[in-house]
């Protein structure tokens, strides 16, 4: 360990770490644009210049190591000084676009210069203008604002593996640029955008839609495929308007695909289950939940269960169902579409996965079937519960066997349309909270983001209460209390505490992991 | 004042074959030329290392680079057309556009421009017809430019005609150096 | 010697003995002078012993950073890995032409230094790695090597030794900052010519991940005759009284002077006699008024500092300036001192490599600035903005060049204020122009119309 210390805090870090680095182990920021953890380092922005004791030049504390004895100064005069001096260069040729810029409100050019910058400009030049780009997939390049940090051309030559960006020109005319025919449609360029300190780089999908703080921000996991990227939803007066991800150095890092950013849509859709119903002789009838369960509860009376779920749904939600699948001899299976894997190569263990959900795992663990088709699933007299599975390519000669058919959801399949005889309406992953299970066995929590439409409630709770309905004498009220019956029922989850997994999750004891190199920890 | 072939990249000729547009591009590594990239290639232990003169080789031939010859270097090397044009529009020497027949490049740093390479420009935009600097002539023969010292300081004030350099130029000697062309 | 010209008799021609002697080229010539016979001892020595050679005879980097070669060859170690030299003829740096010459008429003493360097440090394979503009230089350049080949020189058993040499040529593209040893680097591998944080320095990592040395043609050049003649031969050059700033140097001479060319004398050399002596001192008529004598990065004298100077290392820094390449550039009365730095300016401008926030947009303001005072739109404020952006420009960024940008502003300002002051006594005459301030004391256009 190498002893020094940073703004008269003493700090104790391993060697060969960057003076940056040792700085955040004890609190203190140093400003900086080009850095970033996830990247090599470039140390070219120079904002990160620190007045380091006995050495007469500044050092960019990105790029110099710890070493043993060290009195860093991050706030003395002389490093004010400097990085004033960057941020007065960088503003030169900057255009002042706040006012219309998304960036605003995240923006590190913004917070430096409120911070440490000039209050007046010296400039007496024109500013130079250079028209905007289409880089391809969701990004547009603002080259008007653009800083030249290199964040995203290393970012895609050194972590994607596909250096389609690059930087042209020289001086005062250089810019990032790109070849016909090449751009971002890798589905994991969006990263450029989170990557960009200023708003330079920006989602089109995102585009004016929204003030950075009026956001409102809930930790949460994708639901995109079943690596289980740790995200952030971002709502505006309830509304989801964008998905970022957020670090976990165990399964993403600092990253997320576009496949899971635009993920997003699907929690704002419209035509939801907002009431309990239950079908009579005049179609579909709005009722109260105390009715909708008991008669969800009279279908399955004296019946086999069978239970169609979505690989979606939570770890809380799928116990449940099991449960019930149990206590009725019945059976539980679930289908999960696929697409084609897109690792990030320069991140261990990181991919868009084939399996484009997000619970599979869970499912498996907790005894569900894995199926292809849904003919042959039912036996006759069977009960079909079906979960918040959209039925896609089901058809009538797959349901008849069903002598009732409750759907627990947050839209109406098609095909359920004319046959559901109880509808209950639930929330979706962004509206309630609870736990998912990735591909590698972590077990991770999301929580809530907006709130649910009409009366529909959380997952566990529409389905604690049916258990309750059914006969079953636990009584949920949190979904704590929900993973706590998981983890004393089944052995593939012992050991765990939803109290402890925080943000970063824990490995299921039981985890069909592949341990790689500097993977999972 | 022009001269002889180099080893290192491409032909040095005075006035290389112009090809004004380069679509469909006819692929340059071929025969000889795909034969000398290889020998060039051997010398480093990065295939990116024989970029530049490939790029070279590509300007030599085609007097431009265009953008079929970056794809063309691009795959060759096994780089991406992006990286590959990153480099190109780094080094002033590579022209992403055709250019007159002569480029003529006059030196105007300050040690030439003490000694009054201004009225050289001048004298040789006057005397080419072209308007204005970096514009091609209407007859497509030459374009003038300045660049930044050349390192002949002490012969000002020094140029270069496409690859040939020629010493001592003064405003006076711009018509005989123009009536040496062909 | 004073190439073009004859040589003077104060001059100390040693790289420069055969300037303008085409028989000199070739490898008959250069044989027939003496030429191959260093290497051949050389390569009889232990590379530690001619590390030793040079280190003891105090021969500094010719390329402007003066770092002790010697040394610079020490942090080669035979540790087993692949080993590169690199030799630097990117010769950009504004009033420097004499590595063009040691090219272009002792192509062949260029790769007797390179290939007994190489030797030196333990490498197989040496770059010179030569500005693409330099047609001639390449040319002469590459048909040495040719000859060297084929006489068995360089190759698998260079001159017999059982040792590998092998010499490429590397021509590059146009680029001023690929003359800093880390951006040649770069330039070398096929990248953009970005010079590279240090650490890692190149003696560690440096092309392709290798230790590796860069020196420049000048340097190299001279390495051959320091180990024919010997260290304490090479330290009678200089002052008595200066052992630190030793050898022979070629200044590159131009600019408003009778005799411009390349000039080798002694270190330590009264620049007063050298300019009014061996370069035939001002044009008929006219009187020098400045002199920047190491290459535009270096701060500008005026006549008195420098008619004072004493021509190394330690003399110019005793002036206020540096030695630095050697470019000694030469203005008189009729020059316009904030034209001609503001031109200065735009070379770098022009140059930057855009990475560091500083040089980027830095160079390019300075440069916008001196342009604007120079046409004669300046005001007083912008003096003291000029001198606010070269302090910080100067020492916080990963190279020289913004530095470099900054010193001709700085020394210009000091030493030639009356210049500038008059510069803007003619904007406070003049219209403001549109979306440009009012310069002071100027009538409004509202007024004017």
């Amino acid at each position: 360990m190498v002893n020094l210390t940073i703004e008269g805090r003493p700090a104790s870090v391993p060697e060969g770490l960057s003076i940056l680095e040792a700085a955040k182990t004890v609190g203190v920021l140093v400003p900086h644009y080009c850095y970033h953890p996830g990247l090599p380092v470039a140390g070219v922005c120079r904002m990160c210049l620190v007045e380091v004791e006995k050495v007469p030049k500044l050092a960019p504390a990105c790029a110099t190591s710890v070493l043993e004895g060290q009195v860093v100064h991050v706030h003395s005069p002389k490093a004010l000084e400097a990085r004033k001096g960057v941020l007065e260069f960088l503003l030169i040729n900057h255009p002042l676009d706040c006012p219309i810029c998304d960036q605003a409100g995240e923006c590190e050019l913004q917070d430096y210069t409120f911070a440490e910058g000039r209050a007046d400009s010296r400039l007496r030049e024109p500013k130079r203008f250079t028209p905007t780009e289409d880089f391809g997939g969701d990004v547009l390049y603002v080259t008007n604002r653009c800083i030249l940090c290199t964040r995203c051309v290393r970012f895609m030559s050194e972590v994607a593996h596909d250096p389609v960006l690059n930087v042209s020109e020289r001086g005062d005319r250089a810019f990032i640029g790109k070849a016909e025919g090449e751009d971002l449609t890798n589905p994991w360029a969006g990263n450029v955008v989170d990557l960009c300190p200023v708003g330079a780089l920006l989602s089109k999908d995102f585009l004016n839609k929204a003030r950075a703080w009026e956001l409102d921000r809930a930790p949460s996991i994708c639901t995109g495929c079943s690596q289980g990227c740790n995200v952030v939803l971002e709502t505006r007066d309830d509304v989801l308007v964008r998905l970022k991800p957020r670090s976990n150095p165990s399964v993403n890092h600092y990253y997320a695909c576009d496949v899971g950013r635009m993920s997003y849509r699907t929690f704002n859709r419209r035509d939801r289950l907002q009431q309990p119903q239950i079908r009579s002789g005049r179609g579909l009838q709005n009722v109260d939940w105390e009715e909708a369960l008991a008669a969800a509860a009279k279908a399955f009376a004296g019946r086999r269960v069978v239970v169609v779920v979505s690989p979606n749904l939570s770890n809380e939600a799928l116990f449940l169902l099991e449960r019930i699948a149990a206590r009725t001899g019945g059976a539980g299976v679930f289908r999960v579409s696929q697409g084609p894997e897109v690792p990030l190569p320069g991140v261990p263990d990181l991919a868009l996965r084939e399996e484009r959900a997000a619970n599979a795992t869970a499912a498996r663990m907790l005894g569900f079937t894995e199926i292809g088709a849904l003919n042959g699933v039912l036996r006759d007299g069977d009960a079909l519960l079906v979960v918040d599975d959209a039925l896609v390519n089901a058809d009538a000669s797959d349901l008849s066997r069903a002598s009732a058919i409750v759907l627990v959801g947050t839209a109406m399949p098609d095909i359920l349309a004319e046959r559901a005889a109880v509808v209950l309406p639930m929330a979706n992953t962004a509206e309630e909270e609870g736990t998912l299970t990735n591909l590698r066995g972590r077990v991770q929590r999301f929580m809530q983001a907006k709130a649910a439409p009409g009366v529909a409630r959380p997952s566990w709770y529409v389905l604690g209460d049916l258990l309750q309905a059914m006969g079953g004498t636990e009584q949920y009220y949190l979904p704590s209390d929900v993973f706590a019956a998981m983890v004393h029922t089944h052995p593939a989850f012992a050991g765990l505490n939803y109290h402890a997994l925080g943000l970063m999750g824990a490995l299921a004891p039981d985890a069909m992991a592949t341990v790689t190199a500097g993977g999972v920890n | 004042m022009s001269h002889g072939p180099s080893a290192s990249g491409g032909a040095l000729q005075a006035t290389p074959a112009h090809t004004h547009h380069d679509v469909p591009h006819v692929p340059v590594f071929v025969g000889e030329r795909l034969t000398e990239l290889h020998t060039i290639m051997s010398r480093y232990p990065s295939k990116m290392a024989a970029l530049l003169p490939a790029l070279w080789i590509v300007q030599d031939v085609r007097g431009w680079v265009s953008e079929g010859g970056m794809k063309e270097v691009a795959g060759l090397l096994a780089l991406t057309q992006a990286y590959v044009k990153g480099v190109v529009s780094f080094y002033t020497m590579y022209h992403q556009h055709p250019v007159g027949k002569h480029f003529i490049q006059v030196c105007t740093t300050t040690p030439c421009n003490v000694c009054g390479a201004e009225d050289v420009v001048h004298a040789f935009l006057q005397q080419t017809g072209c308007g204005e600097l970096g514009q091609t002539s209407a007859d497509g023969r030459y374009t003038v430019i300045e660049v930044e010292c050349l390192g002949a300081c002490g012969f000002a004030t020094p140029i270069m005609i496409n690859n040939a350099f020629v010493e001592s130029v003064t405003p006076e000697g711009v018509s005989r150096v123009l009536a040496e062309l062909d | 010697m004073g190439y073009p010209h004859k040589s003077h008799e104060r001059e100390s021609p040693v790289l420069s003995q055969y300037f303008g002697d085409p028989e000199a080229r070739t490898l008959a010539g250069w044989r027939a002078r003496g030429g191959y016979e260093a290497l051949q001892k050389a390569l009889a020595m232990d590379p530690q012993e001619i590390q030793t050679i040079v280190k003891d005879s105090g021969l500094r980097g010719r390329g402007g950073a003066g770092f002790p070669t010697g040394l610079k060859w020490s942090f080669m170690k035979p540790d087993g890995k692949t080993h590169y030299l690199a030799c630097n003829a990117d010769e950009s740096e504004p009033g420097t032409f004499k590595d063009r010459e040691i090219m272009r008429w002792t192509p062949h003493g260029l790769v007797e230094g390179v290939a007994l360097a190489a030797y030196a440090i333990y490498a197989e394979t040496a770059y010179i790695y030569i500005r693409g503009e330099f047609t001639e230089p390449i040319m002469r350049m590459e048909a040495a090597v040719q000859e060297a080949y084929a006489a068995g020189i360089l190759g698998a058993n260079a001159l017999g030794s059982g040792k590998r040499i092998d010499i490429h040529i590397h021509r590059g593209a146009g680029a001023y900052i690929c003359g800093e040893e880390t951006a040649l680097m770069n330039s070398l591998e096929g990248r953009r010519g970005n010079p590279r944080i240090k650490p890692p320095f190149p003696a560690v990592a440096g092309l392709f991940g290798k230790p590796t040395t860069i020196n420049n043609v000048e340097t190299l050049a001279a390495a051959p005759y320091i180990v024919k003649h010997g260290a304490e031969w090479y330290k009678q050059f200089g002052r008595a009284d200066n052992p630190k700033s030793v050898g022979t140097k070629l200044f590159s001479v131009c600019g408003n002077i009778s005799r411009p060319g390349n000039y080798e004398v002694a270190l330590g050399f009264p620049f007063k006699d050298f300019l009014h002596d061996l370069c035939g001192g001002a044009l008929p008529g006219r009187s020098i008024k400045a002199v920047i004598p190491g290459g535009s990065s270096v701060p500008i004298l005026t006549l008195e500092e420098s008619e004072s100077a004493l021509m190394d290392y330690e003399g110019f820094a005793a002036v206020g300036t540096l030695l630095g390449s050697g470019g000694v550039i030469v203005f008189d009365d009729k020059q316009d001192m904030v034209k001609q730095i503001a031109r200065l300016t735009r070379f770098y401008a022009h140059e930057s490599c855009a990475q560091c926030s500083q040089c980027r947009e830095g160079t390019a303001w300075t440069t916008r600035i001196m342009e604007r005072i120079s046409a004669g739109y300046g005001t007083s404020e912008d003096f003291d903005t000029l001198l606010s952006i070269a302090e910080n420009m100067s020492g916080k960024t990963i190279c020289v060049l913004s530095d470099s940008c900054a010193t001709p502003v700085v020394s210009g300002l000091k030493k030639f204020r009356g210049e500038f002051e008059a510069k803007i006594q003619i904007s406070r005459n003049k219209v403001a122009m549109p979306g440009l301030p009012t310069p002071p004391g100027a009538p409004s256009r509202a007024s004017a119309a």
